[in-house]
C-alpha cells in the first residue's frame, strides 16, 4: 500500500508541477467567458458597421417592399432580361423577380444574386414578402390590423413542481437543461482528457524503457493503480480550482452589473416604455438567479464527483490497458476507436435523446449502462431522476470500474513487458488469459 | 551458504515453454554468470527471480529463505530494457527508485550522496534525465540498481548500451560490490567478460540448464588433454599414450607442437617423456575458452 502512494504522489506531483498545468488551470474558466465576450462582441459590431444591400425588384404583380434595416429595395421596370443584362454590371446585392401570381398561391419569385446568398438572407427575403402579401390578403377580406391585434394573446406557462409533501417549487426547465447539458460536456471531457493522460503516461514509461526497473519492486497493478489514482487526483484538484474560480468570476460579476450606477442612469434617460421593459427582463432575470440559487448544488456536485470518478476509472483502465498494449501513440489509434465509441454514443445521446426528453426510455438505460452512464446521468441529473435509477445506475457503474480495472490489470501485466510485438486484440486476448 | 537456489522452475506459454524444470545454484558473494543464446529463457528466469512473473512451478530460496515480495528491497536489477524517467530530475528520480525499494527518504538521500560523490556525478542531480548524455544517464541507471545496497545485484546484458569508458567503470565497480559481500548474477553474451569476471557460469539453451558449476570444474570438464609445446628440434611420437596432432616450425629452428594425451597421465609425465627427445621451451595445457564451450554445446544441441 505504502508504494502505490509512492506512484499516486510521483504522478500527481509530476503534473501539478508542470507550467501547461498551472496555465491550463487558470486559463480555462477565463478563456470560454471571454470568448463567448468576444463573438457577443464581434456580432454585434459587425452589424453596426454594416451597409444596406440594395436588392432591385421587377414586380408584376404591384406588391410593394418597404426598406428593411438590411435591405434597400428599388422596384425598376422592364423585362426580365433587360435587368438581368444590367444587374450584372451594377453592385447591386441581388435582382428579385415577382410574376403575376394568385394570392393564394405565390410562385416563381425569383431571387438572383451574384454570390451564393446566405440561408438568413433568403429567410428574411421570404418572411418580408409573407408578409406583405399577408396585408394585401387582410385588406382584401376587409380584417383590419387593430382587429387581429386585438386577436393576439401571449400566454407564458409558469412551471411549478409539485413535490410529494405537497411542496411548491418553480421549476426552470432552462436552467435544467443547462445544468444536464453543461454536466454531460464537463464529464466527457474530463474522462477524455484525463483517461487519454493515463495512456499517454503508460506510453512514455514503456517507451522510456523505465517500466521493468519499477515493476522489479512494485507490483504492475500496483503500478497500473498508482498512476490512474494520481491522475484522477490532479483531475480532481483542478475541477475545484475551477468551480472556485468560476463561481467567484460569476457572482464578481453579478455584483458589478448589480450595482452598476451608469447602467441605471443611461435607463431613466431612455423613453420609459423602454424603461419598463428592460425592468421587465431584468426582473426575469433576477428570478431566474433566485431558482438558480435554489437549486440543490450540493446533490448536483456529489453525482458529478461520483460519475466522474466512476466513469474516469471504467475508461482510465481500458486507457491503460491500450497503452500497455503499443510501443507509441501511434499505434494506440486504432485500439482507441472502439473505447471512444461509447463515449462518442453518450455524448450525441446526450443532444439527441438525453436533454430532450430525459424521462424516455433511451436517456433512463443510458445513464444506467456503466459505459455511458457518467455522460447521460449528468443529462437527467437536473431533472429529478427516481431513487431507483439513480441507485442502480451507480451500482452498476461501481461493479463495472472493477471488471474493467479487474480486465485492464490481467493486459497491462503483459503489456508493458512486451516490446516491439505487433499487438491484435487477438494478442492482447491472449495475454488477458495468460497465467501469471 | 548459497545465495540463491532455484528448484525445478518452469514456465510455460501458450505455445512455447519458456523453463523447462531449471535448478540453479548462486553461491554466495560470488560472480555468477548466467548464458545462453538469445531466447533461450534467461530474461523470464531472471523476471521470475524478481517477482515480476511468476514460474508455473518450482521453488525459489533467497538467502535460506522462500522468495517473497519483502525481498524487493534484497534484490537490486537492471534489465535490459533499461531507462529513467526522462523528464524527471535525477536527484528525485533517485530517491523515488531508493523509496520503491523500501528506504526512507533520509535514509536514501545519505545513500545516493556516497555514490554521487564516487561517480562525481553531483551537479546532475538537478539536472533533467533529458538533458544528460547517453553515458551519464548509464552512470545513473547504474547508480539507482546497487544504491540500496542489495545483497544479490541482477545484471541482465549489462554491457550492452554503455560505451568502453562506462563498461570498464562497471566492471571495477561489479568486482569492489563482491568483496563488500554482494552477490551479482549477470546475463550476457560477451564471453570475454565471463573469462575475466566470472567465478561460476550456467548455460542455459533452449529452455533447459545444460551446464552449471565454476568456472575452472567447466573447463576442466571439456578440456582435451592437448598441450601446445615450444621446442628446438624436431620430434615424433607414434601411438600409445601420447599422440603427436600436428608440428610446425615458428622461428629460428624453434617448432611448436600439439600433443594429446590419451588414458589418465599427469602432464609431468609427458614432460618426463619430451625432455628425452627435445629442449623444451615451454609447455602449456590447451584449455578451451567459454567462447569455445559455449559455440560447441549450443551448437551441439542444435544439430540434435
Amino acid at each position: 500500500m505504502n508504494k502505490i502512494w509512492l506512484i499516486i504522489q510521483r504522478e500527481f506531483l509530476s503534473r501539478v508541477q508542470k507550467k501547461s498545468f498551472l496555465i491550463a488551470t487558470i486559463l480555462i474558466p477565463l478563456i470560454f467567458p471571454a470568448i463567448i465576450g468576444i463573438l457577443v462582441y464581434v456580432s454585434k459590431e459587425s452589424k453596426k458597421g454594416a451597409t444596406k444591400e440594395t436588392i432591385q425588384y421587377i414586380d408584376e404583380s404591384k406588391l410593394f417592399i418597404p426598406d428593411t434595416s438590411k435591405y434597400v429595395f428599388r422596384s425598376i421596370d422592364g423585362s426580365l432580361d433587360d435587368a438581368k443584362i444590367a444587374f450584372s454590371k451594377s453592385e447591386n446585392f441581388g435582382l428579385l423577380y415577382i410574376p403575376n401570381y394568385q394570392l393564394s398561391k405565390p410562385e416563381g419569385i425569383t431571387l438572383y444574386t451574384k454570390v451564393n446568398p446566405s440561408l438568413d438572407d433568403v429567410g428574411n427575403i421570404e418572411k418580408l414578402l409573407a408578409s406583405q402579401i399577408k396585408e394585401m390578403k387582410m385588406q382584401k377580406l376587409n380584417i383590419d390590423q387593430k382587429l387581429l391585434d386585438s386577436l393576439k394573446t401571449s400566454v407564458s406557462i409558469n412551471t411549478v413542481k409539485l413535490s410529494e409533501g405537497g411542496q411548491e417549487k418553480s421549476s426552470n426547465s432552462g436552467i435544467l437543461f443547462g445544468i444536464g447539458m453543461a454536466g454531460g460536456i464537463l464529464m466527457y471531457m474530463f474522462i477524455f482528457i484525463y483517461g487519454a493522460q493515463i495512456m499517454q503516461g503508460i506510453i512514455e514509461e514503456k517507451s522510456s524503457k523505465v517500466v521493468e526497473v519499477i515493476v522489479s519492486s512494485v507490483k504492475p497493478f500496483q503500478l497500473m493503480m498508482g498512476k490512474i489514482i494520481g491522475l484522477a487526483s490532479v483531475g480532481l484538484l483542478q475541477f475545484f480550482i475551477w468551480i472556485v474560480l468560476m463561481t467567484t468570476l460569476t457572482f464578481g460579476v453579478l455584483g458589478y452589473f448589480g450595482i452598476d450606477p451608469p447602467q441605471q442612469q443611461a435607463m431613466q434617460q431612455m423613453g420609459s416604455e423602454v424603461a419598463a421593459q428592460q425592468a421587465a427582463g431584468n426582473s426575469q432575470i433576477v428570478a431566474t438567479i433566485n431558482e438558480a440559487r435554489n437549486l440543490p448544488w450540493g446533490y448536483f456536485l456529489g453525482c458529478f464527483l461520483f460519475y466522474f470518478l466512476g466513469g474516469y476509472l471504467i475508461y482510465g483502465a481500458l486507457f491503460a490497458a491500450v497503452g500497455s498494449a503499443v510501443d507509441s501513440p501511434a499505434e494506440a489509434q486504432q485500439f482507441m476507436f472502439p473505447i471512444t465509441i461509447p463515449l462518442l454514443i453518450s455524448y450525441m445521446s446526450l443532444f439527441m435523446f438525453i436533454l430532450q426528453d430525459p424521462h424516455g426510455t433511451v436517456s433512463i438505460w443510458l445513464s444506467i449502462i456503466p459505459f455511458t452512464s457518467p455522460i447521460a446521468m449528468m443529462g437527467r441529473i437536473g431533472f429529478e431522476v427516481p431513487f431507483w435509477q439513480l441507485a442502480l445506475s451507480m451500482i452498476l457503474l461501481i461493479g463495472g470500474f472493477l471488471l474493467t480495472t479487474w480486465a485492464a490489470g490481467r493486459i497491462y501485466r503483459v503489456g508493458i513487458l512486451m516490446h516491439g510485438t505487433k499487438v491484435s486484440f487477438k494478442v492482447m486476448a491472449k495475454w488477458f488469459m495468460q497465467r501469471g | 551458504m548459497e545465495a540463491l537456489i532455484v528448484r525445478g522452475v518452469t514456465k510455460q506459454y501458450a505455445n512455447h515453454t519458456a523453463l523447462d524444470n531449471v535448478d540453479l545454484t548462486v553461491p554466495e558473494k560470488s560472480i555468477y554468470g548466467l548464458l545462453g543464446p538469445n531466447g533461450a529463457g534467461k530474461t523470464t528466469l531472471i523476471r521470475i527471480i524478481n517477482q515480476i512473473i511468476n514460474a508455473d512451478s518450482g521453488s525459489i530460496t533467497l538467502f535460506g529463505q522462500p522468495l517473497t515480495g519483502d525481498h524487493v528491497g534484497v534484490i537490486g536489477y537492471l534489465p535490459e530494457e533499461r531507462g529513467l524517467y526522462k523528464k524527471m530530475k535525477v536527484g528525485d528520480q533517485l530517491i523515488y527508485f531508493a523509496r520503491l525499494k523500501g528506504l526512507s527518504r533520509s535514509e536514501a538521500i545519505k545513500k545516493i550522496r556516497v555514490w554521487v560523490d564516487k561517480f562525481e556525478i553531483k551537479d546532475w542531480l538537478n539536472k533533467k534525465v533529458e538533458d544528460l548524455s547517453k553515458g551519464m544517464a548509464q552512470k545513473v541507471q547504474f547508480v539507482s540498481t546497487v544504491m540500496h545496497e542489495p545483497r544479490l545485484i541482477i545484471l541482465d546484458e549489462p554491457f550492452s548500451g554503455f560505451d568502453p569508458v562506462n563498461a570498464q567503470l562497471i566492471t571495477q565497480e561489479i568486482l569492489e560490490l563482491k568483496q563488500k559481500g554482494s552477490t551479482i548474477i549477470f546475463s550476457t553474451h560477451r564471453m570475454e567478460t565471463v573469462e575475466d569476471l566470472c567465478d561460476d557460469i550456467a548455460l542455459i539453451n533452449k529452455s533447459k540448464k545444460i551446464l552449471e558449476g565454476t568456472k575452472k570444474h567447466v573447463k576442466d570438464q571439456y578440456k582435451s588433454n592437448t598441450f601446445l609445446v615450444e621446442h628446438r628440434g624436431a620430434f615424433s611420437l607414434n601411438g600409445g599414450t601420447y599422440e603427436l596432432l600436428n608440428q610446425n616450425i615458428i622461428e629460428d629452428g624453434f617448432l611448436k607442437s600439439t600433443i594429446k594425451m590419451n588414458g589418465t597421465g599427469s602432464p609431468n609425465d609427458l614432460i618426463g617423456k619430451l625432455i628425452q627427445v627435445t629442449k623444451v621451451s615451454s609447455f602449456q595445457e590447451k584449455i578451451p575458452s567459454m567462447s569455445e564451450i559455449f559455440i560447441s554445446l549450443v551448437k551441439g544441441e542444435s544439430h540434435e
